[in-house]
């Protein structure tokens, strides 16, 4: 199973500035802000967890509460096996850069992830290598994400400086990045500072 | 600091009138700076040597004053630092230098700015070397640079090619300043000196500011080549010196002009003056004073008065004034046997350099007429000796640099027309004398004169006037004054014009130790033997 080390889901929705993939286990998405690795057939994809959610499998039937008599939430699953097989969870990713023939791009890729494409967790080493600079933090800025992007951008650059043990270099240096991207925007700038400082 | 220096930040903006703008990296503290110091911008194919003269703070967006980012934070403080928030420099360029210091062009003044964006260093010890110079025949050492090794060196041949000037407030260090420029001057023996001492301090010993301590004065350091002149014999003795000759002089040497230079001194009117001159005029330059004094208060006075049609009263004044505070002064004799300024002017041709002590005689007036009377009979010399030499005869007087403290009496609006330093400082120059004058009122003197001065060495200042005043004639000056302004109120100085190639501010070299006073006589020995050595090969070959 090396082969397949942290695979954790299969692109199900594709566009060029994000994917949407379905975990493979319920429950299981990979954290918010975390970097995960697809591919298109030719390049890997790169893209950051920004959203993830978990719902019935069919849009038309929401779940039912049935735990009224159940001790532990364990035992609602336990007693309803066929629960895992009517939910699913989702997690939506926006696309930073790729990796072409080794080389690193922080830009959007030429073409959107297969559909039933892999989806792996990077590891460490992979995310300090894909953040080893930080343009990718403007790519986040303008991508245009639905919901918190100033939260998104805190996750993220916490999770790089996770790979790093908690560099406070790299803090510093992609704080830094921001302050001159966010440049007029003070507030916006302060608010992301006070969710990523160590 | 060997080779390159500390990137300090990136050129954003500026001009060759208003000076560059430079953005600090977030690496280099604002607090670090300071006005005076040089930075090098590296341009493309120049390297522009400038100075800071003003430090600012900057940010991004005029919102982050509004709503200030938590700095308590070391965190968002390091963030904030350099990007939302930085420092800039303003700084003006003053030279180019090439990059290949093997070129034979050495340092030009600049003629425009280096491109956007060029990286802004500290300036390292090799590009400050090669601005000033090292130190050599022509070259003294007069200082350092702020927070730096290298020697900043004054071009002797320049600094005596036109008259000089040290200025700033009292108790800021000129007397030190000056002493060892006059030390400099006889060591390199770039000229011959002639120092009116008007506080006995350049002779045998002279005091340090600041503490007790005494510090030496040019007779213990160079020996033969300096002469004491007193006027004062009885003081230079009770200091335990013998000076080398006592100064007197005759009432027939003292002429109606140096009247009119104590005017102020002696507060007589302008009609008072022009008596003096009417009575010049009638008994002649060289006897009017004595005839004058000979003449009996009363009917006598009221006599000549009506002979010459002037105002009783105001000859009583003059006469009143000058047997209350000439005739006292005790250098001062009807008739004298032995020619101070023959003498005086012997020291100078065989390039002795002269001090004339004042001994106890320090009131102005009796500095003020001592000065007015030698120095016109050294320029009236010098002339005629030039000339001469300008029609083939004769050898061409030394250099001659004249120290005089308090200049503004000498030298304000008033009286500069009149006396002969008014003279030397507007033309003597091709007669080859200049003035050193020390002064702490630059603003005294007469535009005119300040104009002429080519080398202004000025200590801390702060009176408007006198900036100004020091700072007249300078391009760009009005961001020295900054610079000036700022100066350590002990031992920094700045020197601007003709001795150096742009403005600098030094700490000046140490003197009173005894490595400093070996330093100086060790490079005056070796400047002895060469020239001796030159000597002999100049015998060998003829």
């Amino acid at each position: 199973m090396l082969f397949n080390a942290g695979r954790i889901g299969e692109v199900i929705e594709a566009s060029t500035t994000e994917f949407v993939a379905q975990s493979y286990e319920l429950h299981q998405a990979p954290p918010f802000g975390s970097f995960v690795r697809t591919s298109d057939g030719v390049v890997d994809i790169y893209g950051v967890v920004y959203l993830a959610r978990t719902s019935g499998i069919d849009p038309g039937r929401r779940p039912l509460a049935r735990g009224k008599d159940e001790l532990t939430e364990e035992d609602v699953y336990r007693n309803n096996p066929e629960l895992s097989e009517l939910l699913r969870t989702e997690f939506t990713s926006a696309t930073i850069g790729f990796r072409s023939e080794g080389a690193v791009s922080q830009f959007l890729p030429p073409r959107p992830p297969r559909i039933h494409g892999f989806v792996f967790a990077c590891s460490p080493d992979e995310v300090v290598r894909f953040t080893d600079r930080l343009d990718f933090l403007q790519t986040i800025i303008t991508s245009g994400v639905r919901g918190p992007v100033d939260e998104l951008i805190a996750a993220c650059v916490r999770c790089a400086a996770q790979a790093r043990n908690g560099d406070r270099t790299f803090l510093v240096s992609a704080g830094k990045e921001l302050a001159t991207l966010l440049g007029s925007e003070v507030s916006r700038l302060n608010g992301i500072l006070r969710r990523i400082r160590v | 600091m060997k080779g390159e220096g500390r990137v300090l930040g990136l050129v954003t903006s500026g001009s060759l009138s208003d000076g560059l703008e430079v953005r600090l990296d977030g690496s280099a503290s604002v607090e670090d700076m300071a006005v005076g110091r040089y930075v090098v911008a590296q341009g493309n194919r120049l390297k522009f040597f400038g100075m800071i003269t003003d430090v600012q703070l900057g940010a991004s967006s005029a919102q982050i004053a509004l709503s200030p980012p938590d700095i308590s934070d070391p965190f968002i403080a390091e963030v904030i630092s350099g990007t939302s928030t930085f420092g800039t420099l303003k700084v003006t360029p003053m030279l180019t230098l090439p990059y290949d210091a093997t070129a034979a062009m050495g340092p030009l003044p600049v003629k425009t700015v280096p491109s956007h964006f060029s990286p802004v260093t500290e300036a390292c010890e090799e590009d400050v070397q090669s601005v000033f110079g090292y130190e050599d025949a022509q070259h003294f050492y007069i200082g350092q640079p702020l927070d730096m090794d290298t020697r900043v060196c004054l071009n002797l041949p320049r600094l005596v090619e036109r008259s000089s000037g040290v200025f700033g407030k009292s108790g800021t260090g000129k007397t030190f300043l000056t002493r060892l420029l006059l030390i400099g001057l006889v060591q390199k023996g770039a000229a011959v000196n002639l120092v009116f001492d008007m506080h006995n301090e350049y002779g045998f010993k002279g005091s340090a500011e600041g503490n007790t301590k005494e510090v030496k004065g040019l007779r213990p350091l160079f020996q033969s080549r300096v002469a004491i002149f007193t006027l004062d014999e009885q003081s230079s003795r009770a200091r335990g010196f013998n000076a080398d000759f006592v100064v007197e002089i005759g009432y027939d040497q003292v002429e109606p002009q140096d009247i009119a230079m104590l005017q102020e001194a002696l507060g007589l009117s302008d009609a008072a003056v022009e008596s003096v001159h009417r009575l010049g005029r009638v008994y002649g330059d060289d006897k009017w004073l004595q005839s004058f004094l000979s003449v009996g208060y009363g009917p006598e006075m009221d006599a000549l008065a009506k002979d010459l049609g002037l105002n009783p009263s105001t000859l009583q004044v003059i006469r009143r004034k000058l047997d209350t505070r000439l005739v006292p002064l005790g250098f001062l004799k009807p008739r004298v046997m032995d020619n101070s300024v023959e003498r005086m002017l012997d020291c100078l041709d065989r390039g002795v350099n002269v001090v004339l002590e004042f001994g106890r005689h320090s009131k102005l007036d009796a500095y003020i007429l001592v000065a007015n009377v030698l120095t016109r009979r050294i320029h009236e010399r010098y002339v005629e000796k030039k000339e001469k030499w300008m029609g083939g005869k004769g050898a061409e007087p030394r250099p001659l640099v004249i120290t005089i403290e308090e200049a503004h009496k000498f030298l304000n609006p008033k009286v500069a027309e009149l006396t002969i330093f008014g003279t030397i400082a507007r033309e003597m120059r091709k007669y080859n004398v200049t003035l050193l004058v020390v002064d702490q009122r630059p603003s005294s003197i007469a535009d005119e004169i300040m104009s002429q001065i080519g080398t202004r060495i000025t200590c801390l200042l702060d009176d408007e006037k006198d900036i100004s005043a020091v700072l007249s004639g300078v391009p760009g000056s009005e961001k020295l004054r900054n610079v000036l302004a700022k100066l350590d109120s002990k031992q920094q100085a700045l020197i601007l014009g003709h001795a150096v190639p742009m403005p600098v501010v030094i700490r000046t070299r140490d003197y009173g130790s005894p490595e400093s006073y070996r330093d100086l006589q060790a490079s005056e020995g070796s400047r002895i033997r060469e020239e001796s050595i030159k000597e002999l090969e100049d015998l060998f070959e003829r």
